[in-house]
């Protein structure tokens, strides 16, 4: 038995059991998504003044990618994707709570920030990002 | 299986902290820039190196998600030898994630940074109170700040730029000698950015990390009992699986948090 598992190591890095081929591959699927994600994210930080649309929209697709990179961690390496369909359901369905979920909170932060600005004028002078203005030293408002 | 339902709620967990992060995040005007903040890597100093170390993190649990699942898979096929020989890789992968992180937070919060504020200049790191990751500040508002600048704090300030003067020397001297050894336009000086910054990062990438160590602990008594034979005289592997389950929930959750934290 000994001999038999250590014989059955060796052999295991040149032909790789069954199986072990599909692990691999979802881990090069993986790494290349991860690499596609940071220059996605080095292109933000590199390229100044860029449109808040493109910036907006580059935003969209790493998420949209960091969704695929979960969809294959589940769905291979944790055998989800292998087990019966009901017991998939009773995963998923209440994971779907999420999209009311970001949604709302997101939304909500949102409407915050523009009743904010919209009634605490100094609070907007103070936060805005703004460009340098040389010699102004009257907004240091902000951080307290 | 009672593993996937405690997963599903470990998920609205942290589903719900990184929520809370992302509404914070919208009800400001100003979000400090992830490229500007986690932009250092172990031994390279001072160089610009944005997104490198955290991607180095990334690249260790994925490859450690790997290591996990081959495990698993060797526990499959009841080869003992497989089981003990990555899952002692996966808690070296967890042991490495760990480590990279405790230098991370260690160079955030020791970090040196020159910062406004009030009315006067300030040499701070990040911690879950203030951190120095507001927006630039203008020449002529930092030099005029400069005026009012305490003494230990413009020891600091030139200490930061100046590594061949030892620090009693340095605190010898008067602030006027020092105000002149400061170039102001070269420190680069911020204000302090939003408050929730640093409890939203400590407080989601400590949780994280705690999963992971959590699960490191896991790996290593699964390894003790896979070494002692209880699998082999189990007749099965399942426990190994479940183990599993964990530790890819881990690196599942990574995925969002680097999401979050680091790309956008």
């Amino acid at each position: 038995m000994e001999q038999n598992t250590q014989f059955a190591e060796v052999t295991h890095h040149h032909e790789p059991s069954e199986g072990t081929g599909r692990i691999w591959k979802t881990f090069w699927i993986l790494l290349v998504i991860t690499i596609i994600e940071l220059a996605l994210g080095f292109s933000m930080y590199l390229i100044p003044g860029m449109p808040g649309w493109l910036h907006l929209f580059i935003k969209g697709v790493i998420c949209i990618l960091s969704l695929a990179k979960a969809f294959y961690i589940v769905s291979i390496f944790m055998h989800l994707g292998d087990e019966i369909r009901n017991m998939i359901m009773t995963i998923v369905v209440p994971l779907m709570l999420f999209v009311w979920f970001i949604g709302a909170f997101l939304w909500d932060g949102n409407s915050y920030r523009t009743m904010r600005n919209r009634y605490d004028k100094y609070k907007e002078e103070t936060t805005l990002p703004r460009h340098e203005q040389a010699g102004d030293t009257t907004r240091h408002g902000f951080g307290g | 299986m009672m593993m996937w339902y405690f997963l599903m709620s470990d998920t609205f967990t942290f589903g719900a902290f990184l929520i809370s992060y992302g509404t914070i995040r919208f009800s400001s005007n100003y979000w400090p820039n992830p490229n500007e903040v986690f932009n250092a890597f172990p031994g390279m100093g001072h160089a610009n190196l944005p997104l490198a170390f955290v991607s180095l993190m990334t690249f260790i649990l994925i490859m450690s998600s790997v290591t996990m699942v081959l495990a698993v898979h060797a526990g499959h096929h009841g080869d003992k030898k497989g089981v003990v020989k990555w899952l002692a890789w996966t808690i070296v992968g967890g042991f490495a994630f760990l480590g990279c992180q405790a230098w991370e937070w260690t160079h955030l919060i020791t970090g040196e940074h020159a910062v406004l504020v009030g009315n006067q200049l300030d040499v701070i790191g990040q911690t879950t109170h203030v951190n120095p990751w507001g927006q630039h500040v203008n020449v002529g508002a930092a030099t005029e700040a400069l005026k009012y600048t305490p003494h230990d704090v413009l020891v600091k300030l030139v200490g930061m730029h100046n590594h061949e003067m030892p620090h009693e020397h340095l605190a010898k001297m008067t602030d006027d000698q020092l105000r002149g050894m400061i170039n102001v336009a070269e420190m680069h000086v911020k204000e302090t950015g939003p408050v929730a910054f640093g409890g939203f990062f400590y407080g989601i990438t400590g949780f994280h990390g705690f999963h992971v160590f959590s699960g490191v602990v896991i790996n290593i008594v699964m390894l003790i009992m896979a070494q002692q034979n209880v699998f082999e005289r189990r007749g099965h592997y399942l426990m190994v699986e479940k183990a599993g389950l964990y530790w890819h929930f881990v690196d599942l959750v990574w995925v969002f948090v680097f999401l979050c934290f680091y790309l956008i």
